[in-house]
């Protein structure tokens, strides 16, 4: 337990930095996995081929390679200073890119459960498209697509600790402020996996939960 | 094709699609553009960048490096495949002694962030005098977290075959051991497969992860190489090049688990599990118009 109250600090901006990078992360993992999920399921073909092959390459690239590319390979490219933020944008926006295609891929799954009858009835009976999406097609997609977009968020959790290996200040490099201190590092990591395993099994209760109140009945 | 999302396309649609479609390419293109403007005028691509990629020694080091990744890659896919075996029949266990503890085990190692473990067995262990080389500590976490997961899909694959299958393994008189092996697991692993090979590609791509704890992987090299002021410090040459090595490697293993998926919906498991995980979905007049003005694309 010494290890925690003696480096308040440390434990505090790590878990901060985690926070921030799961939030920041996940908010633009969103954005642009709604745009490319858009796109996979737009009747333009050039843009569901676009949106194909950046979720094919992205999805087959390993995490680590895509923080390589962006704390190594983007500053000399745009000529950035790395500060403490920059690090810290150049770390959420490579974890926000990786996720979207995970975002986007569960969005299209999700719209696919819906079977094409229930348009192709809502048609039938007269709506318009604004009305067929909002009344028919989306709340169902909705529901259809909490359980799996929760199982994404809890691998973006655990992925924000790679980040510690390019310099950023989160949960996963706390051991190496800590051993700079003296600290026993073998309990260091310990509380750094028992903080994990409890953030992971209140988000997956969530979801449980979720799953459980919005279940669809087809 | 038919969607839920919009109607077969009337002349107006047509042109609207047509104009997105150049708007997205036009978008793109600027964003590529860019990347390609900042590459050349950056001098990405003069020779004193590239010249280190002109000594076979470079890309000797290059190919020892990727044996490297493949290496632990090997060793951790079979390490999980055996582990996940393991962990699915424990927590399938008929006594709770078994499962329960079984299934806090497998919990915990999916929890943990693989990196974590990795921390944990290359500078956590030497404090209580255990010291390992960080291919150990690559390989054992690797095992660790994919073997876990595996464990789950396996289980998954069991519970989703029909009860019938388990009942009338028993009414021959099989005891439980046989009713696994010779009845469930075949098709539960037929069912999973490509499931498991998709995991297996997640494996392939946290090996990478070894570059943080200085397993010398393709990434660490390509730091390495990168980092060499007298060849130029050609950084953005060899991430380019590792990163293609890297995807490369991935998009093997994922045609592969894409080929293995088409081949069993072809086969008699494969459409019943296909059925079982979308609603069936009858031929409807939107798609007979589509497939009698020929337009139907796959998608």
């Amino acid at each position: 337990m010494n290890v925690i109250t003696d480096n308040w600090d440390v434990w505090a901006e790590g878990l901060i930095g985690t926070l921030i990078l799961f939030v920041a992360g996940g908010l633009l993992a969103l954005i642009l996995g709604i745009i490319v999920g858009a796109m996979r399921v737009s009747p333009i073909p050039v843009a569901r081929s676009m949106g194909a092959l950046y979720v094919n390459t992205i999805r087959n690239t390993p995490l680590t390679l895509v923080f390589f590319a962006f704390a190594f390979a983007l500053p000399p490219l745009l000529g950035l200073r790395l500060t403490a933020d920059v690090s810290l944008t150049l770390a959420v926006c490579a974890l926000g890119i990786y996720t979207a295609t995970y975002v986007a891929e569960t969005i299209r799954s999700g719209i696919n459960t819906v079977p094409v009858g229930q348009a192709e009835a809502a048609r039938a009976i007269g709506l318009t498209f604004g009305q067929v999406m909002t009344l028919v097609v989306m709340p169902q997609a909705f529901r259809s697509v909490i359980p799996p977009m929760m199982s994404v968020f809890i691998a973006l959790l655990k992925n924000t600790t790679v980040a510690a290996g390019f310099g950023v200040v989160n949960l996963g490099a706390a051991r190496n402020y800590l051993s700079e201190r003296g600290a026993n590092q073998m309990l260091v990591i310990i509380w750094v996996m028992i903080i994990f395993v409890v953030l992971v099994l209140l988000l997956s209760w969530a979801q449980r939960a979720l799953e459980n109140k919005w279940r669809v009945a087809r | 094709m038919s969607s839920v999302l919009y109607d077969v396309p009337g002349p107006r649609a047509i042109v609207r699609n047509r104009i997105l479609g150049v708007i997205t390419v036009v978008v793109v293109g600027a964003v590529l553009g860019f990347f390609l403007w900042r590459l050349i005028d950056t001098g990405q691509f003069t020779a004193e960048k590239w010249q280190a990629f002109t000594y076979t020694n470079v890309w000797v080091q290059i190919g020892l490096a990727t044996l490297r990744t493949l290496a632990a890659f090997a060793v951790a896919a079979i390490g999980a495949l055996m582990l996940g075996f393991a962990l699915a029949i424990g927590r399938m266990s008929d006594h709770a002694w078994i499962r329960v503890p079984v299934g806090a085990v497998v919990e915990f190692l999916r929890a943990v962030p693989v990196l974590v473990f990795m921390f944990l067995l290359y500078y956590g262990l030497p404090v209580i005098g255990i010291r390992m080389a960080p291919y150990w500590a690559v390989v054992i976490a690797l095992i660790a977290y994919n073997g876990s997961v595996l464990a789950e899909v396996i289980r998954a694959g069991v519970e989703s075959l029909p009860r019938g299958q388990k009942e009338a393994g028993y009414a021959i008189g099989l005891r439980k051991s046989g009713v696994m092996q010779l009845v469930l697991l075949p098709q539960a692993i037929r069912a999973m497969m490509p499931v498991i090979i998709a995991q297996l590609v997640v494996t392939l791509k946290d090996t990478a992860l070894g570059f943080i704890i200085t397993y010398p992987e393709l990434l660490f090299y390509a730091r390495f190489i990168g980092s060499q002021s007298e060849l130029g410090s050609p950084i953005i040459p060899a991430t380019m090049i590792v990163g293609a090595i890297y995807i490369g490697l991935c998009l093997i293993l994922s045609f592969v688990a894409n080929t293995v998926e088409k081949r069993l919906r072809r086969s008699s498991v494969g459409v019943r599990i296909a059925q079982a995980e979308q609603p069936t979905q009858e031929i409807t007049d939107t798609e007979l118009i589509v497939t009698q003005r020929g337009t139907g694309s796959g998608g």
